[in-house]
């Protein structure tokens, strides 16, 4: 899986599920697992943290 | 067996955790993302699986709040109810909350424009804890010393202008020890509680990097919990402590969508099986 802002490449593990954050290791940016079936993930931009985000 | 759904915007080791436990004891779970979620006032409670209880966790705290009112609308039990995670969502109604049920909390001071508050903390004099409303996570939570600040914050509240700028939260600096303490309620339950020790400066939240400590129970400390839990009207909560040098324990805040992954690492129950007993405890006949 490669990072949608730099293409480096994305290590997801294999019992992340969808809605779990991914980070790149070169740029940093996160990512939200939106699919995923079998070996085939689907990435897209993590929303960023919000100012009502918490407990 | 009753089906337990556990409604999320981001996918956390707290919500893996609860869902792994709801399994294990033998109960179908269903993983929903919020963010993908639609409802209208048409909706019935069969047009989508939402199981038998909901335990509502987006680390979201308006997303969280509007879906759990659209999933009571349909029918379905909510841990917690709307009517909590209104409550404990902004910190004034908390206060008044705590202090109308009789449960010792800080000292708290309102005022509803950037000049009466500055008149306000001219009267109570420094220092003062300055706090948003509505947030998490120790944002926008100032200890306040002097006038040349406390002008400056005031004026970068002013600037920023959100909703709830306006309303000015003051409360008492309490004389404690560098910590405070956080405990998990379930129902009529204290689950657990540790100490959360702060890093040097004047924040604890484990989310700025507090460092959990396990926090044995005492009879004081579980009345105060079950008290302040009452006083919100009850559910999943986490309450927040702090050990007053004067007064002995106060109740500052409680959390509606508590995080938990710093006290499971310490604590003696399971807390995410806790929590899945008591939503199912709530699970309509």
């Amino acid at each position: 899986m490669n990072c949608l802002e730099c293409d480096a490449s994305i290590n997801v593990p294999h019992d992340a599920a969808v809605g779990e954050i991914v980070s790149c290791p070169e740029c940093g940016a996160d990512f939200e697992i939106s699919k995923k079936s079998g070996e085939n993930v689907e990435l897209k931009p993590a929303e960023s943290i919000g100012e009502d985000w918490g407990e | 067996m009753p089906k337990v759904c556990i409604v999320f915007d981001r996918l956390r080791l707290e919500e893996k955790m609860l869902q792994d436990e709801a399994s294990k004891m033998g109960h179908d779970t269903i993983m929903l993302d919020a963010k993908i979620t639609q409802i209208s006032t048409e909706s019935k409670r069969g047009d989508i699986d939402f199981g038998d209880v909901v335990m509502e966790r987006c680390v979201s705290y308006f997303r969280g709040l509007h879906i759990t009112a659209c999933l009571e609308f349909i029918g379905v039990p909510v841990i917690n109810s709307h009517d909590v995670a209104d409550r404990c969502g902004n910190k004034m109604i908390t206060s008044l909350l705590l202090k109308k049920a009789g449960v010792p909390t800080p000292k708290t001071y309102f005022a509803f424009s950037s000049e009466e508050a500055m008149n306000l903390i001219n009267k109570i004099g420094y220092p003062i804890v300055i706090k948003p409303v509505i947030g998490s996570w120790g944002r926008g939570i100032l200890p306040l010393r002097d006038k040349d600040t406390t002008e400056a914050i005031i004026e970068m509240r002013e600037i920023e202008d959100g909703s709830h700028d306006r309303i000015y939260y003051l409360q008492e600096m309490i004389d404690r020890p560098p910590r405070d303490i956080r405990a998990i309620t379930a129902g009529n339950q204290v689950i657990a509680a540790m100490y959360r020790k702060s890093q040097g400066d004047f924040k604890t939240n484990i989310a700025l990097g507090g460092d959990p400590e396990l926090c044995e129970m005492t009879k004081e400390l579980e009345d105060l919990c079950l008290k302040a839990s009452k006083a919100v009207g009850g559910g999943i909560l986490g309450i927040d402590l702090m050990e007053d040098k004067k007064r002995g324990l106060v109740v500052h805040e409680v959390n509606n969508t508590v995080e938990f992954k710093g006290l499971a690492r310490v604590a003696k129950k399971n807390i995410p099986q806790e929590m899945v007993k008591f939503a199912l405890t709530q699970v309509r006949k």
